[in-house]
């Protein structure tokens, strides 16, 4: 245990650093670090470094080369840089490179060297050209701040989101600033430089000179700037070997500290842990490393090789030819544990298990101890957190298995805080691998801006699809967000492969997929149409359920009628009509045509938006169809909408007519036929009488001739319409009591015996209040109907008579429903003894 | 606020809320005072989802009618369209904006589809240059609506015109969605049964989106045990008989409109003040009409003859209640009355309201040419004399009586006779166009495309056998106390509740021959469920089956289910779905053409 806390070095009374190896780079290189450009991400992320790049000559094999590598030094991608000199690099959040060029452009490649696009940092830039540049991250992206050649700024804050920001000039600039650097306040990026003595803060509105509170005297020149990873803290290198720590804001100073060379640093960065008390900056020399707190003494480290340091959440990573190491705070639970001598309970339970596993007695001696402190949860907690701390699994296993043996001891533990403990490092341990070379902490890990999903994300970007996907199922991530995902990622990267055959690839990836939920074949399909894959797009598409994906991508691919019929399948009108409309547009008249007639869905579906919007197609399609009964109803419905004059509404029928006939549809060629026949009566009708006849039914007409007293006309009517003989009766004999000719009434009633009896007459005579007359009726109403016609006219006597001697209980109860006390006493009596003498016998 | 919606076995709150939460996350998104433009038709449906006070709550300050040229003025910063996804309303929205461009502040437009963002009217927005001019374009999926706590709508009126007569499946399209969106809810519906062609695609239609949602595989306990699918053409004859229960009355004479009723204001006057007759009230009283009233939810699925008792019983007993005050001596009792009073005054005046519907419904029942239309609807329904002319058809076209009751009787009188005899058929139609003119051909066309009317195929007539198996006439109805379905029109036993009680108990197998007289496939589909989500039936528990009829549902259909859902010995408790709360009126009607 003693020989454990070897690497660790005290920086003040309380806290320590310790510097350990991830890797022994593996990367094999011929040049010096200091000979090339260098960019490695945060978060264990991918080293860039290009070669040569300050080589003017044009000779290829003079030509700049860009190697990109993984954190363990495994190479991913080389390619021979073609385009112009480059100023700096610089991974984005989502890992891509950014090459930033001496004429500003910016151009951005993946992390296998994949070219994926470019952006220009604006005019100005182009003109002045770049001095300096720096890439930065912030919670909303990465950016690009730029220094040209005018000593003016440019930046973008998120070049995911291009807007380009000028800042302002600083007054009586005539140099490049001897150090810059980027901040990001209040959501806002800034710039900090320092020219000679002086320090300048640009934002997007203004220019600020600030000065750090507390700075020692002398300083006539900054040498390095450096600003933590969350932008709250900032360090600045004087010419007199001075180091300021403070708040990023310059209200407060943390520490000074003075280091006695004069020398500028190579590299100064910020080492340290969230929620940790420690400030610490590291700074390196050509071959020294020191880190430096607010503590009177140093840490230094001799550095045998060129190194380049890489700030990170909760550290510095250190790489050089040979090995790539991590520099950290030692984590307060650690410090606890391993310290030498510690009494902390997590110690002791790690001893305990220790001697447990020797069998030995002490192992109780030490529980005991723990317990009778009632330390022993905290002991537990201990020893997960500090295994988190640990890069070594051995270390690892041992401090989990002293959790374990503590929590044999506790009666409710929760076990949470155990098992995501022990997935977590399984999956750090995973990726910490030197195939793979990610080498997270746990801090980072579990930090809120990289959650599980990034770091999927990360492995499917360098294409690591099985490890990401036993991750998934190690972890239990439900199917959308975990495996199907992966593989949507996979089959995008398969479609790309030019050298397998479509149907390979299709089958490839249906095999891998089949139907996991949550899989979009249609983004597959889309990446392989842009790959100019056209064939394999629609093959993947097969596999795609969701018409709503389908459909526009095959319309994209110019496959129409594919897309129709996928449409007509998903049962999505609104999805057939676009793609209807697009075959409209697509195809001649005729070919339209002939595809509408085999989708019989579309066509009733084109139907009825040619029905509001293109009356005449609509004719077209029932022609090409020959449907004639529809044809004759769209002329009927003509007749109605286009025509006013007589004659063309007339014609409009004929064609109806002719399309009835045609459709064997004999009933409504001759209801049309009568109906032309109807009109043109009507209108000689209203020529020779006046008034409105137009448009009123056959039965209409012929009451407004009787209401106009020209029977004889209505009754020829009635003839030539064959009006039956039943309604004619009605119709005359509503008109005639509407006009109140009674004596007209009592005529027609004797032209021959009513075909609708005599009840009729009595009821609408009684509907006009006219007594008189209804009872003239009352006495021919036949005997069925009599009782119910006595009734109307009010004669309750002579009715109870007739139903008395009808013998009919039905008829009798309904006159008694209509006598009333008063006045029809003997009456009710005398059915009532009619019922009794009934009943009796 | 909708408590009534939660008494059912399924509580639909859960949906009412989920379409509200889905609302107010729209309306948020436009930051702002708004002012929303109306789909005049959307009103109805949208006030039982959400009253004006929630949209006040989220800055709704005006509200318009869509309509053509200028928007009114209104200061306000969102102007959102609340539409149907139809290209002519498209057209308005397009000459709203353009107009509103050239004058005043710049403001916000936004729109709304519902129930679904279509495709074909972004287009024409496009094509008529204004569709940048949205910030948002969104679509709202209000499907299924819900009425009470067993009923829901999508109140899409042209639904079963669109499927059966024009071929267009869109309102099918929705149906399955809003099927989805309660299985989301209420968890997968793990048995389909269906019967119709229209069925079979709702059913297909969800079996594929169903593939296409897998991953956001729910996890929620099945509140359905199963669906069943009806064609409203495998019974065409239902709503075109007269619903004869109080609310089938109601809706009959007076047409309940998203719940809500017009009633004829005479019988509303307010009777306290003396002063008789004073200003007697001249607008139409409405009144909305759910379970929430209880009076209502006890006699709303009676027959008709049966709630006369029910109410003067009921008059009884709050009277008895009112003179309980007179007993109160101590505070304690009179504290306790009063505390019961509102309750008391509230039921009081529900009684009053549906004494009032009750005469003048009695009014109309009691009537002469009432009495004859039922006695001629009877006989047909029970097989008699559907072969021949009827007198009391012809007497009524020669007296003009209105059109669609007409049609109606000719149409169940062809429905009970598996079609019409040629001459008849051909006489009914030249009567009707010579009575109410030849432009009604077009409307006969239309009721023949539905099957409504129709000439009888090789003289053969089904219907009797259909009867028979099926006991759609039951001679011995007891309509106070029923014991069968076929008390809500006094006889007749509606077809589709009767397929619904024969699918539940014994099973369809026993009528497969019937099945097959009647239009469209039958089938049975299964959802496979995740084991954990298995039901493990308590004893005596009932199924819970959620019924969707495609292409409309009457209210005595309604309560032929409420009934079986109540019967002690059922087994089975329905949830009733439909395209449209309908009656035989308004369905004639939405057939009928017009072309003037």
């Amino acid at each position: 245990m003693d020989c454990y806390t070897a690497n660790w070095n005290p920086l003040g009374d309380s806290a320590f650093y310790r510097k350990y190896e991830l890797y022994s780079m593996d990367w094999d290189l011929k040049e010096e670090l200091r000979d090339c450009l260098v960019a490695a991400a945060p978060y264990g992320g991918p080293i860039a470094l290009l070669r040569n790049p300050w080589r003017k000559e044009k000779t290829a094999s003079m030509r700049p080369v860009l190697d990109i590598y993984s954190a363990s030094g495994m190479p991913l991608a080389s390619l021979l840089w073609k385009s112009g000199p480059v100023v700096s690099l610089g991974w984005s959040a989502e890992e891509e490179l950014l090459c930033v060029q001496e004429d500003g452009a910016v151009l951005v490649y993946g992390l296998h060297g994949d070219f994926r696009r470019h952006f220009s940092m604006g005019n100005e830039v182009l003109q002045n050209r770049v001095l300096d540049a720096r890439i930065f991250h912030t919670e909303f992206g990465s950016g690009v701040a730029i220094l040209t050649g005018a000593h003016r700024f440019t930046l973008s804050a998120n070049v995911g989101d291009l807007k380009l920001r000028r800042m302002p000039e600083v007054p009586g600039l005539q140099s490049a600033p001897s150090c810059w650097t980027t901040l990001c306040q209040d959501r806002v990026a800034q710039i900090l430089l320092a020219v000679g003595p002086d320090l300048y803060l640009l934002d997007h509105a203004a220019c600020s000179a600030v000065t750090p509170p507390g700075l020692a005297p002398g300083v006539s020149s900054f040498l390095q700037m450096a600003v933590s990873f969350t932008y709250r803290h900032l360090a600045l290198f004087t010419d007199t070997g001075y180091i300021w720590m403070g708040t990023a804001s310059l209200k407060e100073k943390l520490c000074e500290f003075n280091c006695n060379i004069r020398a500028p640093p190579k590299q100064m960065v910020w080492c340290s842990r969230p929620r940790s008390k420690e400030r610490a900056v590291v700074v390196a020399w050509e071959r020294r490393l020191m880190v430096v707190g607010d503590a009177p003494e140093s840490i230094q480290f001799v550095l045998d090789e060129d190194s380049y340091l890489v700030p990170e959440l909760d550290g510095v990573r250190i790489f050089s030819r040979s090995t790539h190491e991590f520099l950290h705070e030692v984590p307060v639970a650690s410090e606890e544990i391993f310290k030498i001598a510690s009494m902390a309970p997590g110690a002791l339970l790690l001893e305990a298990q220790k001697e447990y596993e020797k069998e030995s007695q002490k192992a109780d001696e030490y529980l005991r101890e723990i317990q009778e402190l009632g330390q022993l949860t905290q002991a537990v907690q201990q020893c997960i957190e500090a295994a988190g701390h640990e890069h070594q699994p051995d270390m690892q296993k041992s401090l989990l298995r002293a959790a374990s043996f503590g929590k044999c001891f506790l009666d409710r533990f929760p076990p949470d805080s155990f098992v995501h403990m022990c997935q977590d490092l399984r999956v750090l341990n995973a990726v910490r691998d030197y195939h793979i070379g990610i080498p997270l902490t746990y801090r980072k890990y579990r930090y809120k801006q990289l959650t599980i999903q990034v770091l999927l994300d990360r492995l499917v970007l360098r294409r690591l699809y099985p490890l990401a996907i036993q991750i998934c199922e190690y972890l239990r991530l439900p199917e959308v967000q975990g495996v199907s995902r992966i593989l949507a990622h996979w089959a995008c990267y398969k479609v790309q492969q030019k050298d397998v055959s479509d149907e390979d690839v299709a089958r490839a990836i249906n095999q891998k997929l089949g139907d996991t939920p949550g899989v979009s074949y249609s983004d597959i399909a889309a990446r392989a149409y842009g790959c100019g894959r056209t064939e394999l797009a629609i093959k993947l598409l097969e596999y795609e359920p969701r018409s709503g994906e389908q459909v526009p991508l095959l319309l994209k691919m110019k496959r129409s009628k594919l897309a129709l019929s996928k449409a007509i399948e998903s049962g999505d009108t609104d999805l057939v009509f676009t793609v209807l409309l697009h075959l409209k547009n697509e195809l001649n008249r005729g070919d339209f045509f002939m595809t509408l007639r085999n989708q019989p869905m579309a066509l009733s579906l084109y139907r009825q938006f040619c029905k509001h919007q293109e009356l005449e197609t609509l004719k077209d399609l029932y022609n090409q169809d020959d449907n004639h009964q529809e044809l004759g109803s769209f002329h009927i419905r003509a007749s109605y909408a286009a025509e006013e004059r007589i004659e063309g509404r007339v014609a409009a029928l004929q064609t109806a007519a002719d399309a009835f006939y045609k459709a064997k549809n004999e009933f409504a060629a001759k209801a049309t036929e009568d109906q032309m026949r109807l009109l043109r009566l009507q209108r000689r009708l209203e020529d020779e009488l006046g008034g409105q006849f137009l448009d009123l039914s056959l039965h209409d007409t012929a009451t407004t001739l009787i209401l106009g007293g020209h029977n004889k006309r209505a009754e020829q009517l009635a003839r030539d319409f064959r009006i039956p003989d039943k309604r004619l009766w009605w119709l005359k004999l509503t008109a005639l009591a509407d006009l109140e000719d009674w004596e007209e009434l009592e005529k027609f009633s004797k032209s021959k015996k009513s075909p609708i009896g005599y009840l009729p007459f009595v009821e609408i005579c009684m509907k006009q209040h006219n007594k008189y007359e209804a009872k003239k009726y009352a006495s021919r109403v036949g005997p069925e109907q009599k009782v119910k016609a006595l009734l109307l006219v009010g004669d309750v006597a002579q009715a109870a008579d007739v139903a008395i001697e009808h013998r009919n209980e039905a008829e009798l109860s309904l006159v008694l429903s209509h006598c009333t006390g008063a006045t029809d006493g003997a009456t009710a009596d005398k059915i009532q003894r009619a019922r009794a003498q009934a009943q009796k016998k | 606020m909708a408590a009534h919606l939660s008494y059912g076995r399924v509580n639909l709150n859960v949906l009412r809320e989920a379409v509200r939460r889905e609302l107010r996350e729209f309306l948020d998104k436009c930051a702002g005072s708004k002012a929303i433009v109306w789909d005049e038709y959307l009103t109805g449906p949208f006030g039982l989802i959400a009253q004006y006070s929630l949209l006040k709550e989220h800055e709704v300050e005006k509200m318009f009618t869509l309509k053509g040229n200028r928007l009114p003025a209104a200061d306000v910063k969102n102007i959102i369209f609340f539409v149907r996804p139809r290209l002519e309303l498209m057209d308005i929205i397009a000459e709203n904006v353009l107009s509103e461009d050239r004058r005043g502040p710049a403001r916000d437009f936004h729109i709304l589809f519902v129930p679904r963002r279509s495709l074909l009217c972004e287009q024409r927005l496009k094509d008529l240059g204004v569709l940048g001019s949205f910030i948002h374009r969104e679509e709202y999926s209000l499907d299924l609506i819900p009425f009470d706590g067993d009923l829901l709508s999508m109140e899409s009126e042209s639904a079963f015109k669109e499927c059966y007569l024009e071929g267009d499946q869109t309102s099918l399209y929705h149906a399955a969605k809003g099927l989805m969106t309660l299985q989301a809810l209420y968890g997968t519906i793990p048995q389909i049964f269906g019967k119709g062609e229209c069925a079979r695609q709702v059913a297909n239609m969800m079996i594929r989106m169903k593939r296409e949602f897998t991953g956001s595989q729910n996890s929620i306990f099945p509140v359905f045990d199963n669906l069943l699918l009806l064609d409203r053409n495998v019974d065409l004859l239902t709503p075109l008989a007269t619903q004869l229960t109080y609310e089938g009355l109601i809706d009959e004479i007076y047409g309940i409109q998203n719940s809500y009723v017009k009633l004829p204001p005479e019988k509303f006057a307010p009777k306290k003040q003396g002063d008789g007759g004073k200003d007697l009230p001249t607008e139409a009283k409405k009144l909305q009409l759910n379970s929430a009233e209880e009076l209502y939810a006890e006699i709303r699925d009676k027959n008709f003859n049966a709630v006369g008792s029910v109410l003067s019983k009921k008059a009884k007993v709050i009277s008895a209640a009112f003179e309980e005050r007179h007993n109160a001596k101590t505070v304690g009792e009179i504290k306790q009355f009063v505390s019961q009073l509102p309750h008391m005054q509230a039921a009081r005046g529900s009684l009053a309201n549906h004494t009032s519907i009750a005469e003048l419904i009695k009014d109309v029942t009691t009537s002469e040419d009432f009495f004859d239309k039922l006695t001629v609807e009877q006989e047909f329904m029970s097989g008699i004399d559907t072969d021949k002319v009827n007198n009391y058809i012809e007497d009524c076209i020669a007296q003009k009586h209105p059109l669609i009751k007409v049609l109606r009787l000719v149409c169940l009188q062809s429905v009970c006779n598996s079609g019409l005899k040629q001459k008849v058929l051909d006489y009914y139609k030249r009567e009707i166009l010579q009575t109410y003119g030849y432009e009604h051909i077009l409307t006969l066309h239309n009721l023949e495309k539905a099957g409504l009317l129709k000439p009888q195929p090789g003289g053969r007539n089904n219907y009797p056998t259909i009867r028979k198996t099926l006991r759609l006439w039951m001679d011995d109805v007891n309509e106070q106390n029923p014991t069968d379905i076929s008390y809500v029109y006094s006889g007749y036993a509606p077809l589709s509740v009767r397929l619904a009680q024969l699918l539940s108990r014994p099973g369809w197998r026993s009528i497969e021959e019937v099945l097959r007289i009647l239009p469209g496939p039958h089938f049975e589909e299964r959802q496979p469920l995740p084991t954990g989500l298995q039901k493990k039936r308590q004893p005596g528990e009932n199924r819970v089956t959620l019924i969707f009829f495609l292409g409309g549902v009457t209210f005595a259909e309604i309560a032929a289910l409420r009934f079986l859902s109540q019967l002690e010995d059922g087994g089975t408790e329905y949830v009733i779905a439909t395209t449209k709360l309908m009656n035989g009126t308004s369905w004639i009607e939405a057939l009928m053409e017009r072309p003037f």
